[in-house]
């Protein structure tokens, strides 16, 4: 332990410690920008500045361990001169139009900026002439380079946690800039459209693409009907945007708000998460059987498809893997196929006019959206997929009360699901859904776990393992009869490179694994509100699992609608329907 | 002699002694640890303009663990008005590589390499038949070390060593934070000593002539010699090797011509100083930037009285605008908002009193920035605005 | 023309396949090329297996690593920086735009000359100076410049 000196006040830290982390460990708040707690140190934006006693020059307290003795202010003249004078150099080539931004009172550039330099502009505007272009190439993520302070969060988040770097420094001095390669538009690159570099952008530079005046818009048509569906990591973090504190759930008021705000039946994504198990279950069941029993050559481990950023990862990097992936849609797209489908038909509907919207943590799910195969209703299946921050833009502009609204459940035909859904949204939920009704579709008997919880494939961990002796299964299931399952999960893409880089070179011990493209899974996803660190994708997480916890219905193969559906309508699992509507092929793509 | 203390020597550039690397070998014989403490007595500084002492940094290198280590030529020379260490690269290159092998002898490091800017790459086909030649003789001497020459690719940041470092390992030349410093964690990651061409071979003459020797060059106090690339309004523009100590009134008496009205000291990123301060100001390393002495690479760029200082300081911005690394905040934005500043100022679309401010942010520059570059571009700004206040307002 | 792999093999074969040799392999590719292609960008990502934004992004730092358009076989640098600019670099820069018929920043329409500003030579003693891909020369005048160029247009350089 180290001791050292801050404001006068001493304080015991490890060695190793930044100044940074030692003045909030005795709450003493230091203003920074380019830091983030996901991403490696920087140290560039310098409005971290500290006075170290008995030094010239200031110490950027985020990239400064601790040195035993040192005396720091954390707010001396100097100090707050630098940091006044960092902050308007930063506001000065950053084209303000707070009025105008998405990103208007969510803003870490405008939070600095009203508590360090309010008054006139001290220095010149260096965006004056300049001829900003703004990419909007991409259905999902949007860059408007006249806002960007050039933190290098996007960068370092692209590279560091998803391993992608699709996003670059480019040139020196004053040209330099973030960019793509060779400035492509980024629909053009091998972006998976994730959205990470959206969560960790300290402004408005890096946004989503929004669509919601256009839902509005259907909203306001009596002639169209709206349905939504939402996701199950949304009602775990929109109450953040809304005065609630991180992980509060907001499922029913969420349903409230969306049916108060316009929309004619708000259904759940969980029960498409639920369809999904029973798809991708079979499916898993139906590769070991043509590989222990009919001794086939099938792509063995089988990969989740689930997650659209993940997706369009695999396309890039591991074009010739793709046969890995499970045929599956992501529940979002079996929503959109059966809505425009058994929903339109159950409910007397003409599909052409249903406007079928998705609420997403995510913003690759608008590209997923717009993929030209997604088309098996015969229209596009999901018209639009918003953010969880978009919808809480919506409730916002609606002029809802929502800590007041009462909760309301979700509608039903295709608004029924189980813990089992629920859990999708959290890293290793997909796994532990498909385990809790593969193992009992194979034994006939409950997963081996207490009270269902398969805490291996739990946590934040990156890469989780797991594994389940199949004993006693029935008849029909006895070629599995002894065999040690063996399950993987990540999350993060980073990590998923891992995973298939084992995969590529013949390595890998799995049968299934679950990869979701962000970290802490959809939880922490794109989409979600901003701010986003390992403590809040935490809480996100533990509201998940009570969730879960306290429902009754908990396996995929007990939601009644599933089995409705399959009576009414797809008949069975992998049959021709579900082939035609709840799966679909992939593209390879380049990658670079 | 009476009037003018400058004091001429010829030591650098003295032609090798018959066998060129006896004196190498002689030197691979004595103890490191005497060596360093040589190094540490004589005072000598880092002969790039940071002026960090150089047996401090081999003693801090000597003693990080780490089995392979690296010794690294600096010769990314490229502060405006320095030109002495391609004159030393094409004079006397064994002298360098005499000095890195010293220093890697003693830090226990087996790779070398000369970070040759890109501008030099001229040099590059000279550097390597030396190259060739020492290397057989360090066969000879049984020492295993090998020298490669990196080529720089054109940005002045590199010059910077952890920037340099970035630069070898094939990334953009960002400089890091420090600390980690290279001495422990350097090229790749291992123990690293960064020196300037000069240094190394200034080191060798340190540990020739012994401390005490060397410290008997220098006058008004300051220790030792150096180079010193002199251009600008002179008729005698070249390379000198002087004692330290001199004041800038030696040096225009003895190279200006006869009008001069500024010296430019250390280069863009050192100091302007005026014909007022000529004879108080002396050339050396113990002063703190603002004290009497001034530091240096040794770029002495003279200025005489046909010379608008206003342009003067619009080239040097637009110099720092462009050679910035770009990733820290006050050295990216605040040199764009200097050189608009003054053009703002000159041009009546802000008012003189605005220099103030500029100045001001310079003080933050200086103060904040992350690495050398953005520190020093005050030394310049605010030593000519300060000084010729009336040129750069009308 | 287009392809650089024998390039990148030369220089992996002799140092590995490691990020070091990065700009080695930018800098070789420049000399043949006298830029880098996006393609030769993307081939050198690929070899390297490093981002091509990442390649891109580095490359895009330094001066002497040309991305954006393809330069003449001769590039002309001629020194901006202080010393160089009090001693008539814009004589110079004339003297050439004339010579060639370009301005500043431009290629000749035959591909062999370019012509561009860049920062100190560090051969302020002796300036103006500038730079013919990595031939030196000093002390110039209009009439010497003119006389460098026209021997470069005749393919004369040698005897200069």
């Amino acid at each position: 332990m180290l001791t050292i000196n801050i404001d006068n006040v001493p304080v015991k830290v490890e060695e190793g410690t930044t100044i940074l982390e030692a003045a909030q460990k005795i709450g003493i708040e230091i203003p920074t920008l380019c830091h983030h707690d996901d991403l490696c140190i920087a140290g560039n934006c310098r409005v971290c500045v500290v006075e170290e006693k008995g030094k010239n020059t200031l110490t950027a307290s985020c990239a400064t361990p601790v040195i035993e003795g040192m005396k720091i202010l954390t707010h001396s003249a100097k100090v707050q001169t630098s940091r006044k004078h960092i902050v308007e150099l930063l506001l000065s080539e950053h084209d303000e139009k707070c009025t105008k931004c998405y990103k208007n009172g969510n803003c870490e550039l405008q939070d600095l900026a009203s508590k360090y330099t309010v008054g006139d502009y001290l220095f010149m505007d260096l965006c004056e002439g300049k001829e900003y272009k703004i990419d909007d190439s991409s259905p999902a993520i949007q860059f408007d380079p006249s806002k960007c302070v050039k933190c290098q969060r996007c960068v370092r988040t692209c590279s560091e946690i998803q391993g992608v770097n699709v996003i670059t420094v480019a040139e020196k001095g004053k040209d330099m800039h973030i960019q793509t390669f060779m400035g492509l538009p980024l629909n053009n690159v091998p972006c998976t459209n994730c959205g990470q570099c959206v969560n960790h952008c300290p402004t408005g530079a890096l946004t989503e693409r929004m669509y919601y005046d256009e839902i509005w818009e259907a909203m306001g048509d009596d002639s169209k009907h709206v349905i939504v569906n939402t996701a199950p990591s949304v009602r775990v973090a929109l109450g953040e945007m809304l005065g609630y504190p991180t992980g509060t759930r907001v499922t029913g008021k969420m349903a409230a708000a969306l049916r108060q705000i316009g929309a004619d039946s708000v259904l759940d994504t969980d029960f498409t998460a639920d369809l999904t198990i029973i798809e991708e279950g079979h499916e898993l069941l139906q590769r070991l059987k043509k590989a222990l029993v009919d001794k086939e050559d099938v792509s063995l481990p089988m990969i989740t498809s689930c997650s659209p950023g993940w997706i369009k990862y695999i396309e890039h990097m591991f074009p010739y893997q793709l046969a890995h992936l499970s045929t599956c849609k992501s529940p979002q797209q079996m929503f959109g196929a059966l809505a425009k489908t058994y929903y339109a038909e159950k409910m007397h509907l003409d599909p052409k006019d249903i406007v079928s919207v998705s609420i997403m943590p995510c913003s690759a799910k608008k590209f997923e959206a717009n993929r030209p195969e997604m088309h098996s209703s015969g229209y596009q299946d999901i018209d639009a997929g918003l953010t969880t921050r978009e919808l809480g833009h919506m409730i916002k502009q609606s002029g809802i009360n929502f800590l007041d609204l009462e909760p309301q459940p979700f509608d039903s035909l295709m608004g029924e699901s189980s813990g089992a859904g629920v859990i999708f949204g959290a890293t290793g939920g997909v796994m532990e859904a498909a385990l809790r009704t593969a193992y009992e579709v194979v034994t006939g008997r409950q997963v081996p776990f207490d009270n269902l919880e398969i805490l291996p494939v739990r946590g934040t961990d990156g890469i989780k393992e797991a594994s389940i002796k199949i004993e006693g299964s029935l008849p029909e299931w006895n070629f599995l009869e002894g065999v040690e399952l063996k399950v993987a999960v990540s999350h993060g893409l980073k990590n998923a490179r891992i995973i298939m880089k084992q995969i590529e070179a013949g390595e890998s011990p799995y049968h299934f694994i679950e990869i979701m493209a962000c970290p802490g899974g959809c939880i922490g996803g794109g989409g979600q509100p901003i701010p986003t660190n390992a403590e809040i994708r935490k809480k996100r997480i533990e509201s998940i699992y009570e969730e879960d916890r306290n429902m009754t219905l908990r396996k995929s193969h007990e939601n009644s609608e599933v089995k409705k559906i399959y009576d009414d309508f797809l008949k069975e699992p992998l049959g021709e329907k579900s082939h035609k509507l709840l799966h679909t092929s992939y593209t390879k793509r380049n990658k670079f | 002699m009476s009037k003018n203390s400058l004091k001429r020597l010829d030591i650098i550039f003295a032609p090798y002694s018959t066998s060129p690397y006896k004196l190498l070998s002689e030197l691979l014989k004595k103890d490191k640890d005497a060596i360093i403490q040589e190094l540490i007595e004589s005072g000598l500084k880092g002969r790039g303009g940071a002026g960090f002492l150089t047996g401090l940094k081999w003693k801090l290198a000597k003693e990080a663990k780490g089995n392979e280590k690296y010794v690294i030529c600096n010769a990314d020379e490229g502060e405006p008005g320095t030109f002495k260490d391609r004159e030393i690269l094409s004079q006397v290159p064994r002298k360098v590589f005499s000095g890195m092998a010293l220093c890697a002898s003693i830090i226990g490091a087996n790779k070398g390499i000369i970070y040759l800017r890109a501008e030099y790459n001229f040099l590059k086909k000279d550097l390597q038949k030396e190259i060739n030649i020492f290397e057989a003789e360090a066969k000879k001497l049984n020492l295993d070390f090998s020298i490669e020459i990196f080529s720089g690719s054109g940005a002045y940041v590199c010059g910077e060593e952890t920037a340099l470092i970035e630069s070898m390992e094939g990334k953009r030349g960002e400089p890091r934070n420090k600390p980690p410093f290279p001495v422990v964690n350097g090229y790749l990651g291992k123990p690293t000593v960064v020196n300037n061409v000069e240094t190394f071979v200034s080191a060798r003459m340190v540990c020739s002539i012994g401390a005490k020797e060397f410290n008997k060059f220098g006058i008004h106090g300051q220790k030792g010699s150096k180079l010193f690339s002199i251009s600008g309004d002179t008729p005698k523009g070249g390379v000198y090797e002087l004692e330290l100590g001199l004041t800038v009134q030696d040096l225009v008496d003895e190279f200006g011509d006869g009008d001069t009205k500024a010296v430019q000291v250390g280069g863009v990123s050192g100091f302007c100083v005026p014909r007022k301060s000529f004879a108080k100001r002396t050339i050396g390393f113990t002063g703190k930037f603002t004290g009497d002495s001034l530091p240096t690479g040794g770029s002495i760029m003279i200025f005489n009285s046909s010379r608008s200082m206003y342009n003067v300081l619009h080239n040097y911005l637009d110099f720092f605008c462009e050679e910035s690394c770009g990733q820290c905040t006050p050295c990216r934005v605040g040199v764009q908002q200097l050189l608009l500043g003054i053009e703002a100022i000159k041009a009546n679309n802000k008012p003189s009193s605005y220099l103030k401010t500029l100045v001001k942010l310079a003080d933050t520059m200086r103060v904040s920035s992350k690495c050398g570059l953005g520190q020093s571009i005050a030394n310049s700004f605010q030593s000519i605005v300060e000084e010729f206040t009336e040129e750069i307002i009308y | 023309m287009s392809d650089v792999t024998e390039i990148i093999k030369k220089q992996i074969n002799q140092s590995g396949k490691k990020r070091e040799v990065l700009l080695p392999i930018l800098q070789s590719i420049v000399e043949r090329d006298h830029y880098l292609s996006s393609e030769s960008l993307l081939q050198v990502a690929k070899s390297l297996d490093i981002s091509a934004a990442d390649v891109y992004g580095t490359a895009s730092f330094y001066s002497f690593l040309e991305t954006n358009k393809k330069l003449g076989k001769y590039v002309i640098r001629v020194c901006k920086t202080i010393v160089c600019d009090m001693q008539g670099k814009r004589e110079i820069i004339e003297a050439i735009e004339n010579c060639l018929d370009i301005r500043i920043g431009e290629t000749t329409r035959n591909n062999k000359f370019s012509l561009l500003y860049t920062n100190c030579l560090g051969w302020c003693h002796k300036g103006p100076v500038m730079l013919i891909n990595n031939e030196v020369y000093t002390e110039l005048t209009p009439d010497k410049v003119r006389r460098i160029i026209n021997a470069y247009k005749q393919n004369k350089q040698e005897e200069l």
